[in-house]
């Protein structure tokens, strides 16, 4: 019997980059094939290729043995091919019903919406998936988690047997994660096929049949879970060896470096999001600060680096109160700050890699003196800065957005820890980035802590966490529920903690 | 003109430290968007035009309708026409070459410069129109730049007009030293007042600047007409405020009849110094940030609601300076009518010009040549005038949507570029 789906020779060119070289792949039915390579090896625009974004300049498509055309979404979703995207496409003012209805509204009487009939067919995929979907809420009212799970009714609802997971679990809570793989393994249950994208290698591990692995642009290979490990496949990404660990000293902390008392802080709808928060941070050492996201962790960041008002409570740097000082104000004293969100927050992707290597000491001498930029020492530091952090770009003068999310963090980086700095405070540092830039990003935390300046890292990652830090706070519903050595924290216990469950903490 | 080399998208800069000149200019956008899609769209909105003058001719339809009986006058009547108007829209721009030859031969043999300056005459009047064009286009760039879409050009032109005027004809007896730069700086004062008006409210309370801009504007246009009617009037009580003194007029470069004055240059002046604010100062840098990320901008310590303040304050002062350029410059007293929209151009300059100084007076130049030249077009060809408003409009869509140009010619679509450079309706 053919396989379910079969792509030979595919090949993708745009100017100047070949982004698929020839990729063939097999996909069975019933199975978990699981997609995994850096960013920018080509998984992306292989899955738009399948699903009619793209078309390919060589190479062709087989479904159950016979040769298909699929030049838009509307082919693939004919031939039964749905993608879950990693960006949902949701409409959030509207209710599960109308979402999933969208495009192929069920009428009755020649033109009103039969919004039952849709109901009721949603409420049967659920049941059947395991999904737990409630047809009549608003979108924008559920969780992050169960929104994918309406992206899943979706493809579901239109009939997909080849369902492609576009980087599912990049914006789920490691529980919600979990939630998804169970709901994988009822899809495959029930005879669909799946494609999982990802870079993420314990998950791949966990969930896939076998493992096909991209780097830059061609399949490196196939493989198994029982065969692989951890390492193996990151070399195979890679391309070279690959140190999944951090290697470090022990901590030297000395000198408070930061304190805070009592904090209290308020987010967005003005309800409470730090919850009576205090702790020290020490000079060489590194503070994780763990937890499922949305737990208060953006807002304790936010007022420590003064992009939000703190209701209450007091916030020491180097013997300064900074409480509610301004944002350049608690830069000047030497902190520094990679925002969780680096292109929101930490670039202007309009401009040139020099101007945001200088984003926040441009008005500072030697880059300005009074109002007038020095764009000669600008451009010269920028130069520097590229050729000492390793960043990838054709010269200073591009724009920041033709990057790739690793180097875009590496002018972040490179900005921040070339300032005599003493206290750092890094939001999700590696965040979407591949195993390379992590490796890179990690190394230099760790060179920054022993050079004696104070870390404070908020991750969602426990790895990330448990590799880098030297204590780990765990939030949960804003407040730090314990504080614990590196060598007291174990997976589960943080996972409790996690959880908001208090009796894993030392009594 | 339609071909385009390859190596016209910078997106793959060459790997020399040192870009040139243009992909130092175009860092942002791309030499691409920036200098063909323009030059494109007037090439397309022209040919377009002609059709239209083609069209509208009642001669022309006549030879159409016997096109079987004579199809190749019925071709050289339309082409002759198109020919004959933009001809005579191009002598009513630039002056006729021969006329300018024979003034020249004139000149060197008998020193008699009054033909020369016949002979230049619609050059000259082409940059007295182009002149308040790069002031106002200018205002509207920097508001652009800064994320600011300032609709009120219009209006703060208006109250820079009145308050240059005033200074003008109420002073008496100073020296044009000192007369001259204190009538210009009251046309800057008032239009950035007015400026910065909207640009409070948004700061302080979140206003959209495009509603109160547009607010503004009524209130300068009935605030004019009183004055005008009433304390500003001339004695004999007609809606025209006095004369000013010749001690505030704007020179003229040239002897009557030209008519082209300081003020063009002061506009190529502050066109420059627009540029050397928003590239080399940190205050420019600052405007820039606010208006591409506002949340990097804050993240980076910049404080953004004095940054808005400051970018609608200097963009009116620019607007003004476009009113106080007419008053002082070329009308030397105020009517109701002296400004014939150039404040709501001004959107589409900068809008063609790329939000860039050297962009915008570029496209003032060529507004201005278009307007020069078309009340000639009008009296030689019969063509009417509504002709160059059609093509500045389709100039400015085809700018605007920049797909319809390249699916035009093929071109290919550039990877990156800068988003709109204005937020929507209530982004922040």
């Amino acid at each position: 019997m053919p396989p379910l789906l079969e792509l030979r020779g595919i090949t993708k060119r745009f100017p100047g980059v070949l982004a698929n070289d020839r990729i063939d792949l097999t996909l069975n039915q019933g199975e978990i094939l699981a997609l995994l390579g850096e960013n920018g090896a080509g998984k992306t625009t292989l899955m738009n290729v399948l699903y009619g974004l793209y078309a390919p300049d060589e190479g062709e498509i087989l479904i159950r043995g016979s040769k298909v055309e699929i030049t838009n979404p509307r082919d693939a979703i004919d031939l039964g091919i749905g993608m879950v995207h990693q960006h949902f496409m949701l409409v959030p003012v509207f209710t599960v019903t109308e979402n999933v209805m969208l495009g192929v509204e069920s009428v009755k009487f020649g033109g009103y919406l039969d919004r039952e009939a849709a109901a009721g067919r949603i409420r049967d995929i659920s049941s059947q998936f395991g999904l737990r979907v409630e047809p009549e809420v608003l979108v924008e009212d559920l969780p992050v988690g169960v929104q994918q799970r309406v992206e899943i009714i979706k493809v579901l609802y239109r009939q997909a047997d080849i369902l492609i997971f576009d980087e599912p679990t990049a914006v789920l809570t490691p529980q919600e994660v979990d939630e998804l793989f169970k709901i994988i393994r009822s899809l495959v249950e029930k005879g669909k096929s799946l494609i999982f994208i990802s870079h993420k290698l314990h998950e791949v591990l966990t969930i896939a049949d076998r493992i096909t692995v991209l780097r830059n642009g061609r399949v490196v290979g196939t493989t198994t879970p029982d065969q692989a490990t951890e390492g193996a496949l990151a070399s195979m990404m890679v391309g070279r060896e690959v140190i999944l660990t951090v290697e470090k000293e022990p901590a030297e902390p000395n000198g408070v470096v930061l304190e805070v008392e009592g904090l209290n802080v308020r987010d967005d709808r003005h309800l409470i999001a730090v919850n009576d928060v205090s702790f020290q941070l020490k000079a060489g050492e590194v503070l994780g600060i763990a937890g499922v996201q949305g737990n208060g962790q953006t807002e304790l960041v936010e007022a420590l680096t003064g992009l939000r008002e703190a209701e209450s409570g007091q916030i020491t740097i180097l013997g300064q109160d900074t409480t509610n000082l301004s944002p350049r104000q608690i830069c000047r004293i030497g902190s520094a700050h990679v925002p969780e969100d680096r292109q929101r927050d930490g670039l202007v992707l309009a401009f040139s890699v020099a101007d945001n290597l200088v984003l926040n000491t441009y008005n500072e001498p030697p880059f300005a003196k009074g109002l007038s930029l020095q764009h000669k020492i600008i451009e010269k530091t920028a130069q520097e800065r590229v050729d000492q952090f390793d960043i990838r770009t054709p010269n200073i003068f591009v724009p920041v957005s033709n990057l790739s999310g690793g180097n875009q963090q590496k002018v972040i980086v490179a900005r921040e820890f070339s300032r005599p700095i003493k206290l750092l405070i890094a939001s999700q540092p590696t965040r979407g980035l591949d195993v390379g830039s992590v490796e890179y990003i990690h190394g230099r935390i760790i060179q920054k802590r022993d050079e004696g300046c104070a870390v404070l890292l908020v991750s969602p990652e426990l790895d990330e966490i448990m590799s880098l830090s030297d204590r780990i706070a765990v939030m949960f519903e804003g407040k730090i529920l314990a504080i614990l050595p590196v060598e007291e924290a174990t997976r589960e216990r943080l996972g409790l903690l996690m959880a908001g469950i208090l009796e894993a903490a030392p009594a | 003109m339609s071909k385009v080399p390859e190596n016209s998208q910078d997106e793959q800069l060459p790997d020399d430290k040192k870009p040139n000149f243009l992909q130092r200019l175009f860092v942002r956008q791309g030499v691409l968007s920036a200098l063909w899609i323009p030059l494109l769209s007037v090439f397309t909105a022209l040919i377009i035009g002609g059709v239209i003058i083609a069209a509208s001719s009642p001669n022309v339809l006549l030879a159409w309708r016997n096109f079987f009986h004579a199809p190749i006058e019925a071709l050289s009547i339309t082409f002759g026409l198109i020919f004959d108007a933009y001809l005579a829209l191009f002598v009513g721009a630039f002056g006729s070459p021969a006329s300018i030859v024979d003034a020249f031969r004139v000149w060197s043999a008998t020193g008699e410069s009054r033909a020369l300056l016949e002979a230049f005459r619609p050059f000259s009047e082409s940059l007295v129109i182009s002149t308040p064009y790069i002031f106002a286009g200018l205002a509207v760039a920097l508001g652009f730049r800064g994320g600011l879409f300032n609709i009120g050009a219009e209006g703060q032109l208006f109250v820079g007009g009145l308050a240059s005027v005033y200074v003008g004809y109420a002073i008496k007896g100073l020296p044009a030293l000192i007369h001259l730069p204190l009538a210009i700086l009251a046309g800057i004062l008032a239009g950035g007042i007015w400026g910065a008006i909207p640009g409070y409210l948004k700061a302080r309370t979140g206003a959209h600047e495009v509603i109160n801009t547009i607010m503004m504007n009524y209130i300068a246009f009935r605030l004019t007409d009183y004055l005008l009617q009433g304390p500003m009037a001339r004695p004999d009580g007609l809606p025209i405020t006095p004369e000013i003194a010749p001690s505030a007029y704007l020179p003229a470069l040239f002897p009557r009849p030209m008519r082209i004055h300081v003020g063009f240059l002061l506009a190529l002046v502050f066109a420059a110094l627009v540029y050397w604010f928003l590239w080399k100062t940190t205050i420019g840098m600052e405007i820039r940030m606010v208006g591409a990320n506002p949340h990097a901008a804050r993240y980076a310590g910049v404080r953004i609601a004095s940054i808005i303040v400051l970018t609608m304050s200097l963009s009116g002062a620019l607007a003004g300076l476009a009113g106080t350029n007419q008053v002082l410059g070329v009308d030397h007293r105020m009517v109701r009518a002296f400004s014939t929209g150039y404040g709501f151009d001004s959107i589409a300059l900068a809008l063609l010009g790329n939000s860039h100084p050297l962009g915008v007076v570029l496209a003032s130049l060529l507004f201005g040549f278009l307007r020069g030249g078309a009340a000639r077009m009008q009296s030689v060809a019969g063509t009417p005038v509504e002709i160059i408003r059609i093509v500045q409009g389709m100039i400015i869509i085809f700018v605007a949507a920049p797909e319809i140009i390249r699916s035009l010619y093929r071109l290919k679509s550039e990877r990156e570029e800068e988003a709109v450079l204005v937020g929507g309706w209530g982004s922040s």
